[in-house]
């Protein structure tokens, strides 16, 4: 079971669906918002076809409509995906025997829902020689759902007005508690998400939402001074894997 | 598009391919210091506060910690759910049932 290319390919897609779930009303809402915030339909679709990162897409067209200058907003994109460098590092020992080109595209195709599942998968102990496929059921299906809700909303936000105020721009905040409470389980965690939150807070009115760098910057720094301090700095990188799966 | 469209989305396209993919291709070849492993694990839980801490907080840009603020009580609600059942798909559906619920109540 589960040896097969195909098999491994949607059992991919299937552990997929849950996020696939919290994904179609964040898609959208960013189509909806991203042309409500003056962004042109041809930028709001190519920023899915080709940044394809939710929350740094989300948080950029709200920057364009307040005529944020370009490269600020590049760097908050930067910072915001800063993450997923993480998700290579933790994944990158399960991946060495792949080629570049399995890697550059499944790369490109890392995102925090497709992470999830797949570092699961890679920490299950049988040895099949095909788990990128399951990273390739995941991704292919997070990508073709984003990019046609976001068409989707292009579509809505251009009949339907104000689309902030549906309420669907919640389903990106309930998707990130849903992945980072489970993981407030040891100190330097919980100092991390404490200090850079309280920090996003007290900065919430900063310009160009340069409080968002700022508060993730002493998150870290909190996250790494606990640790020293407890002596725990050997915790192991799982944050955020260790959810079940609906 | 217009050409500085066209600028936003390249520049964003770049910097999210350079987090995601050097690590995973160059991985066989270098090590990463201690220090910068480290420090990476608290990339997620910092950011992921940092964007959620102040939807649930200050929704409309001010403080705001009444009851009537749906954000911040669905955003407690499913923290809690979350931290409970580790069940991602429950905490979704549950979580933006009870901020729409919220909502239309007050």
């Amino acid at each position: 079971m589960g040896c097969s290319r195909s098999n491994e390919f949607w059992r991919g897609f299937r552990a997929t669906i849950p996020l696939v779930v919290g994904a179609i009303p964040f898609g959208i809402i960013f189509g909806a918002l991203a042309v409500n915030s003056g962004l042109s339909v041809g930028a709001a679709a190519a920023m899915s076809a080709f940044v394809f990162a939710g929350s740094s897409q989300f948080i950029a067209a709200g920057l364009f409509g307040g005529g944020v200058g370009i490269a600020v907003i590049v760097l908050t994109t930067l910072v915001v995906n800063l993450r997923h460098s993480l998700y290579s590092v933790t994944l990158a020992p399960h991946m060495k025997h792949l080629p570049q080109h399995w890697l550059a595209p499944l790369a490109f195709w890392l995102t925090d829902e497709s992470f999830l599942v797949v570092a699961e998968r890679y920490r299950q102990p049988d040895a099949s020689p095909y788990k990128h496929w399951f990273f390739l059921g995941s991704a292919v299906f997070m990508y073709v759902n984003w990019n046609l809700c976001t068409w989707i909303g292009i579509l809505a936000g251009q009949t339907l007005p104000n689309p902030a105020s549906w309420g669907l721009d919640f389903a990106l905040i309930v998707t990130f508690i849903g992945m980072v409470a489970p993981t407030l389980r040891n100190r330097p965690v919980m100092a991390s998400a404490l200090a850079a939150g309280a920090t996003a807070i007290a900065l919430a009115g900063t310009p160009n939402r340069l409080g968002l760098i700022a508060a993730a910057l002493i998150g870290v720094a909190a996250g790494m001074l606990a640790a020293r301090i407890g002596g725990t700095a050997a915790t192991s990188i799982n944050v955020e894997t260790e959810m079940e799966r609906g | 598009m217009t050409s500085q469209e066209i600028v936003l989305v390249a520049g964003m396209a770049v910097v999210t391919f350079l987090v995601r993919w050097p690590v995973l291709a160059l991985v066989s070849r270098i090590t990463l210091p201690q220090v910068v492993l480290d420090g990476m694990k608290f990339i997620p839980p910092a950011v992921l506060a940092a964007i959620i801490a102040p939807a649930m907080f200050t929704p409309t840009g001010a403080l705001d910690l009444r009851l009537s603020n749906a954000y911040l009580v669905a955003g407690l609600a499913s923290g809690f759910i979350a931290w409970r059942t580790r069940n991602l798909l429950a905490t979704i559906v549950l979580g933006m049932a009870i901020f729409l619920g919220w909502r239309w109540l007050w």
